[in-house]
């Protein structure tokens, strides 16, 4: 391992390649994993943020807050069976006119009416005024403003930034339950909900009721099946679309990993060819296979992990660059280690692929004996 | 009586070359003492490096018995060959073939790092080592560094590391010339003798036996003493 660890310390002008390569393999991975993080987060965000043991719906909606409808004996039911705090839920989405902007140039929000307050944004605002998503900086929305909502023109001031609220890819606006129906009623008169009726229920704090997990089958056993209760991951996974970007991108990211496999197996097996005279040099004075090729692996880890390291610093100042909204970029720790991880452990794969060669490297060779 | 360094007998090596036999060593019996100084001279294909490798526990002998220092490798497999290298032979190669990015000193150490881990003893061995072989001032140059006299003499130090009784050098003044060559061949013969380590030079220079105690030429893979 010292020796491979000198070679990599004396002549590093020999991995330059094979480092700028993983690099750019490295920051690419990082970087449709951001991108998928940031997708998910701006289509799910909203879902994300409620601190719920049970979203309820109605049973026909297909877990869709645009299709549900719960009325307020259903609420009356969960909070005396069950004990818990339940909050209504509701959500239109719409263009906004942003002061300053052009009539065409509107911004897409999810106006919310909510009771209990979702994980990052304060107790519902006064009436007419909402939290708004800081994604909206982007179209130059600024505190203070009035904004016009829908069609109606419904005039909405913001009184302050929440993160990563959005939904469906829009950015979330946090009113009053009130407000938030007004909105609906009047930009959405198809879909206008009377008082006391929500599209959906946010249940929450049954400290004498039944554990987090069986909140969900028990909201449905109380009901007798009128309502569809999720989880909030569940929730999440209803969502439409969210599951097909998961799947597109790890796809692309899973053949990101498999072509960094093959540039790091080309590269040491090539590297291998090179140095076969010196391993058989380093058999004939007793070294071992198995010393040989963890010297290459330890190469590759190293060479592998300064790559992931660059790039992870790259993906990380880039992400802090790019203004909010602009892309849905979301770089985490969890994204970067997760990277990491599936780097070095494509780094140990290509390694694999010149074990063959190390074993077959003749000690006789030295000596110019092989027959 | 000391126990001799190597004892071939009967030794055979036969290769499979294209379905057909190719004998490289034929009924070998050669006898090495434990402080001599044999030259092993014969023409290109002769099968010097075959006795050289078996010897060395490079290869396996088809057939025959091979005691090195008293211990007989004929039956080793691969894992015990290897561990016998580490303990009880030296090899000196004829390309040199000192690791390129390592210094005199470390290229001595990889025998250790390597094999036995000794740790501060085998530091303490390489720096007496290569006191002895005048490349004090030279320890901390990379073989580029180096002129091919003192590659040689790190090659020699490198061979010695493990304390073999056994070294075997594979026409160690080939790629030197007359003058250096002969100044290897009175080192390699003076620290031979004052260590009572046994050698077998491979040559087919006849000026290098003029260093040995005897000459054992070897044609068609057969030896004649």
């Amino acid at each position: 391992m010292k020796l491979a660890l000198r070679e990599l310390t004396r002549r590093p002008g020999r991995f330059v390649t094979a480092t700028v390569i993983l690099t750019l393999f490295a920051t690419l991975l990082m970087f449709l994993g951001g991108l998928l993080d940031g997708l998910i987060r701006s289509s799910t965000g909203a879902v994300e943020a409620q601190q719920a043991q049970a979203l309820v719906f109605s049973e026909s909606s297909r877990a869709s807050f645009l299709r549900s409808r719960i009325e307020p004996d259903v609420r009356t039911i969960i909070e005396s069976e069950l004990g818990a705090e339940v909050g209504g839920l509701g959500v239109v989405l719409l263009g906004a006119r942003v002061p300053g902007n052009g009539p065409r140039d509107v911004a897409n929000v999810a106006v919310w009416g909510y009771e209990l307050a979702p994980d990052g944004v304060p107790e519902p605002p006064g009436p007419g005024e909402a939290w708004a998503d800081e994604i909206l900086r982007s179209d130059g929305v600024e505190i203070g403003q009035e904004l016009l909502v829908g069609p109606a023109r419904t005039p909405i001031i913001v009184v302050g930034w929440v993160k990563d609220t959005s939904y469906n890819g829009q950015a979330g606006m946090w009113t009053d339950v009130n407000t938030w129906r007004e909105v609906l009623n009047a930009n959405r008169p198809d879909a206008a909900l009377s008082e006391g009726v929500f599209q959906a229920l946010v249940v929450r704090d049954a400290s004498t009721g039944p554990a987090t997990a069986d909140m969900p089958s028990a909201v449905e056993r109380v009901l007798d099946d009128r309502v569809i209760a999720l989880s909030v991951s569940e929730a999440i996974d209803e969502i439409p679309g969210v599951t097909e970007q998961q799947t597109t991108f790890n796809q692309i990211l899973g053949v990101t990993v498999v072509i960094t496999l093959v540039v790091i197996a080309l590269f040491f097996a090539l590297l291998t060819v090179e140095r076969t005279a010196m391993y058989g040099v380093l058999k004939a004075i007793g070294a071992r296979s198995s010393t040989i090729f963890i010297g290459l692996v330890v190469q590759a880890v190293v060479v592998t992990g300064v790559a992931a390291a660059i790039a992870g610093v790259a993906v990380t100042v880039l992400d802090l660059l790019i203004p909010p909204g602009s892309i849905p970029l979301s770089i985490s720790a969890s994204r970067i280690i997760t990277s990491v991880v599936l780097l070095l452990t494509a780094a140990v794969g290509g390694c694999a692929f010149s074990l063959r060669r190390v074993l077959r490297v003749d000690p006789a060779s030295a000596l110019g004996g092989t027959q | 009586m000391t126990e001799p360094a190597l004892h071939i007998s009967d030794v055979r090596k036969i290769y499979q070359v294209g379905g057909e036999e190719v004998v490289a060593l034929d009924h070998a019996e050669l006898t090495v003492a434990a402080d001599e100084i044999v030259a092993l001279v014969g023409p290109s294909g002769s099968g010097k490096t075959t006795l050289c490798s078996i010897a060395g526990g490079i290869l396996s002998a088809t057939a025959g018995t091979v005691v090195v220092g008293g211990e007989e490798i004929s039956h080793y497999g691969s894992r015990q060959l290897t561990e016998f290298r580490q303990n009880q032979v030296g090899f000196v190669f004829q390309t040199v073939n000192l690791v390129p990015f390592l210094t005199a000193r470390e290229n001595l150490l990889v025998v250790d790092e390597m094999g036995r881990r000794e740790g501060r003893p085998a530091r303490e061995r390489a720096d007496r080592l290569l006191g002895e072989l005048g490349l004090d001032d030279r320890s901390k140059n990379l073989p580029g560094q180096l002129s091919g006299g003192q590659k040689q003499r790190v090659a020699i130090g490198r061979a010695l590391m493990n304390e073999p009784n056994l070294v075997l050098f594979d026409e160690p003044t080939s790629a030197l010339d007359t003058e250096v060559g002969a100044q290897v061949m009175a080192l390699i013969r003076a620290e031979m003798k004052a260590r009572g380590t046994a050698a077998i030079v491979v040559t087919h220079d006849d000026r290098i036996t003029e260093f040995c105690d005897r000459t054992v030429n070897i044609i068609d893979g057969v030896l004649a003493a």
